[in-house]
């Protein structure tokens, strides 16, 4: 028996599995399990059972659609996942370690109206942050005006020194942002963080919709859904944009093989036709970067590097990197290459800065932010920390400098003993924490072992800063697999979706 | 190209063709064996004898019979040659490289892996005949190899790929003809009986080269068959042939058209090519068969090695930095 054709039995008795545990053959029974409407607002369906507008033309499709045909359809898509080798944690020679991000094959739709205001306030973020991060590394207006506490910027670890009177080619800073927003139940979205520095997970909105489109092929030709498959051409006009260069030689900087993300990065290169370069490919002489390839050295004038700050450089970030090529601090400084992003960025998206961010906007934009931020108590400030100590199981409680969703408490999930822990956590560190009000996660139906049934979702939309502000009309939607789960972070268990954004 | 890039093509050539090799070297022992008269011991260390890792073997294990010794071959990561190694590497240093890859090729090279782990699950060396899943794995590296001709540019990525590829066939070649030294006949009065003549007959049904050779020159005779597999011309698998197209790999590398060299590489392989180009069986016969073979896979390494100081040794950048400043 082949490969293909185990993998098919496997199949079928899932098929079969999944089948008998519906009481019938189609989907459409399955539509109320999950779902209480009353605590969280799901995207799909009207907290009376009544399908949303934008949702309509797909969800007659879907009652069309036999749960064996979409557990056929769910499991091709997998297959080709793993055919591709879209994988992530990756680790030599130990393929238990290589997972493949798991795509639910029901989409998340967004309609236009909604499109707009989120498009509109990420613009008005982006444009506002790039102008503190400008101002906080050179004039420091915001800091002397005391909008944002001086120490909170120059004491944070991000704020990186060397960085301190420069401007970045073309005055930007935040190349490319993967901010991550949710929609709470009032039916808002809400700025969750904004990822400055090396968002990833693009490849996923790219390629999932690739094989959402062969899953689907009728719908996509009806709906109207706004196209992202040219996203490695805007992104390499941004970065061409970088360069006087009327031919400027571009590269994706990958910290190589191992990195969770390096799919993604090979994705890009492949994409736009660019090298995929590693610190030992790059050497810097008299100020200037070169690559190391069988005909000698040839000058690289952009990267999109997606390597961390302190490892660009052993020579002026941390010594012992070897990620990194000595020297190219000097020659960025010297306007030799570009970085996208640029080193820096890290300082604006810190948990703490990130309660100052509608003030950020009204300082430098002089206007009220479209986008809501979570309320946000500083544990650093006396009330806040009170505050926190006291509601303490009401609310998530974040490292401000953690990612992926690690050092984190949700107050009303967590036991006694984890409330107690990171009561001291904060006493004794109050800077490094956070606290919010729980929000709670929209959802989405998803395909499940027990048929379609809600899960929460997050979104992170991509803005390209180049000529213009542009936002990408998709999304990666991250998915907590797990019933009533709120954590989507892939490293936890979250898979991911397809998002549509509609024309009209 | 970068420098690192065309390493990782070469030696994903490499790679592929050592995997695809193995296949061939256990499936002439099977029909070796299965020639032996039934009072015969079946004979398979001279296979791993042939691969050069005998050494190894002795220290991993001592059970010497056919299911240790194919599962070392084959399925064994603790050899870093067997297949299974063979095909990781060559899957690790496609992922590497992914964008220089067509799709294809990368989702076959994938493919090819998961096939192997598959195997390696069913315990195939186990099995009373495997031949059908070494000739799978066979298969799926011959359609990588033809998917890339048929999809690949002829730009310098394809003539590192190919170079890689023709370097190591040269050194396996030479390895497969070395199996038939290794392998004891009954007694020396033995050498030129028919079990002689099957044995000559399976080594060159193993390198798909029986039919070519007995329309020129029809009977089994040993030194023909070595002329054969070392001299030959026109036979995509002789090591003479895999030397030219080494060679002229090299040259269409460097874009040096009008003979000669330009660098170390090209040289070694100019001389080794050219020495071939002009014996004679009875010189290598004279030599001493397994002797020049030897010798053989020794300049071989060497212009490896000459190949990796020319076109993919990087530079350290943080002396090159620090003796700047």
């Amino acid at each position: 028996m082949s490969f293909i054709q185990k993998n098919l039995l496997v199949f079928e008795l899932l098929a079969n599995w999944v089948k008998l545990k519906c009481d019938s053959k189609f989907l459409i029974c399955m539509k109320i399990e999950g779902y209480n409407a009353s605590e969280h607002y799901d995207e799909m369906f009207t907290n009376v059972g009544e399908i949303r507008p934008h949702y309509e033309e797909f969800y007659q499709s879907l009652k069309k659609i036999p749960i064996r045909k979409m557990n056929h359809l769910q499991f091709s898509a997998n297959q080709t996942q793993r055919a591709m080798g879209m994988t992530f944690n990756v680790y030599h020679d130990n393929q238990g370690l290589e997972k493949i991000l798991h795509l639910d094959i029901v989409p998340r739709i967004i309609p236009n109206d909604e499109w707009l205001k989120l498009e509109a306030g990420l613009k008005q973020r982006t444009y506002a942050l790039n102008l503190f991060l400008q101002d906080v590394y050179n004039d420091r207006k915001i800091l002397k005006d005391g909008i944002v506490p001086e120490e909170l910027i120059l004491g944070s670890k991000d704020y990186l020194k060397p960085c301190i009177g420069l401007t970045p080619p073309k005055g930007i800073w935040c190349h490319i942002t993967g901010t991550d927003l949710i929609k709470n139940k009032d039916g808002d979205y809400y700025i969750l963080e904004d990822n400055l520095r090396c968002p990833s997970g693009v490849s996923y909105m790219l390629e999932s919709r690739e094989i959402i489109k062969r899953a689907y092929p009728n719908i996509f030709n009806q709906k109207g859904i706004r196209p992202v498959s040219d996203y490695p051409a805007k992104l390499l006009r941004m970065l061409q944009h970088l360069s006087n260069k009327s031919k400027p030689v571009v590269g994706v900087l990958t910290p190589g093989i191992y990195n969770s993300a390096y799919y993604e990065h090979s994705y890009l290169a492949l994409q736009m036709g660019v090298e995929l370069v590693n610190g030992v490919d790059l050497i810097v002489e008299d100020k200037k970067v070169y690559m190391q390839t069988t005909k000698g050295l040839e000058q690289i004038d952009v990267l999109y590097r997606r390597i961390d700050d302190a490892f660009l450089d052993p020579l002026t970030f941390r010594p012992d990197s070897m990620l990194g090529i000595p020297g190219i601090f000097e020659a960025y400084k010297a306007g030799n290459v570009a970085l996208a992003n640029a080193p820096g960025t890290g300082v604006a998206d810190d948990k703490a800065v990130y309660a100052y961010v509608p003030k950020i906007i009204k300082y430098y934009l002089g206007e009220e932010p479209i986008l809501n931020n979570v309320p946000t108590y500083l544990c650093r400030e006396e009330k806040d920390r009170k505050y926190v100590l006291d509601h303490i199981e009401e609310l998530v409680v974040k490292e401000t400098n953690a990612a992926g969703g690690y050092g984190m408490l949700i107050g009303p999930k967590a036991t006694k003993e984890e409330h107690a822990k990171f009561r001291e956590l904060i006493k004794s560190n109050p800077t490094n924490y956070i606290a919010q009000p729980t929000l709670s996660l929209s959802t989405v139906p998803s395909l499940t072992e027990e048929g379609i049934s809600g899960r929460h979702v997050d979104l992170r939309p991509y803005i390209l800063y180049g000529n213009e502000i542009e936002v990408i009309p998709g999304a990666l939607t991250r998915v907590a697999l797990k019933k009533g789960s709120l954590v989507v972070n892939s490293s936890q268990g979250g898979g991911s979706k397809d998002t549509w954004v509609l024309y009209n | 190209m970068l420098s690192r890039v065309a390493s990782h093509i070469y030696w994903l050539g490499r790679y592929l063709e050592r995997a695809e090799n193995y296949a061939r070297f256990i499936d002439v022992n099977f029909n070796l064996m299965q020639d032996l008269p039934v009072d015969l011991k079946e004979q398979w260390q001279p296979l791993v004898a042939a691969t050069g890792d005998w050494e190894l073997f002795q220290t991993l294990y001592s059970d010497y019979g056919k299911n240790q010794i194919l599962y070392f071959l084959a399925f064994d990561s603790e050899n870093p040659n067997s297949m299974l190694s063979s095909i990781m590497k060559s899957r690790e240093n496609a992922r590497i490289i992914r964008e220089n890859l067509s799709k294809e090729t990368w989702e076959k090279v994938n493919e090819l892996y998961y096939m192997m782990l598959e195997g390696k699950d069913k315990k195939i060396w186990k099995k009373a005949d495997p031949r059908y899943f070494f000739e799978r794995i066979k298969n799926q590296i011959l359609l990588i190899y033809g998917i890339a001709d048929n999809s690949v540019a002829r730009v310098e990525g394809w003539y590192f790929r190919q170079l890689g590829q023709f370097l190591e066939r040269a050194d396996k070649t030479s390895r497969i003809l070395d199996v038939k030294y290794h392998i004891l006949l009954p007694s020396g009065q033995d050498v030129g009986t028919p079990l002689d003549f099957l044995h000559w007959m399976a080594l060159l049904k193993s390198v798909t080269g029986f039919n070519t050779y007995r329309r020129v020159y029809g009977t089994i005779d040993p030194s023909n068959v070595v002329e054969f597999l070392v001299l030959n011309k026109y036979f995509p698998r002789s090591i003479y042939y895999c030397l030219k197209e080494a060679e002229y790999c090299l040259h269409h590398i460097s874009g040096n058209l009008d003979g000669g060299f330009k660098n170390p590489a090209e040289k070694s392989v100019g001389e080794l090519r050219s020495r071939l180009e002009f014996a004679e069986v009875s010189d290598i016969i004279g030599f001493g068969l397994h002797e020049y073979l030897d010798n053989l896979q020794i300049k071989l390494n060497n212009l490896s090695d000459l190949i990796d100081s020319t076109y993919f040794r990087l530079r350290d950048n943080f002396i090159s930095q620090t003796n700047d400043q």
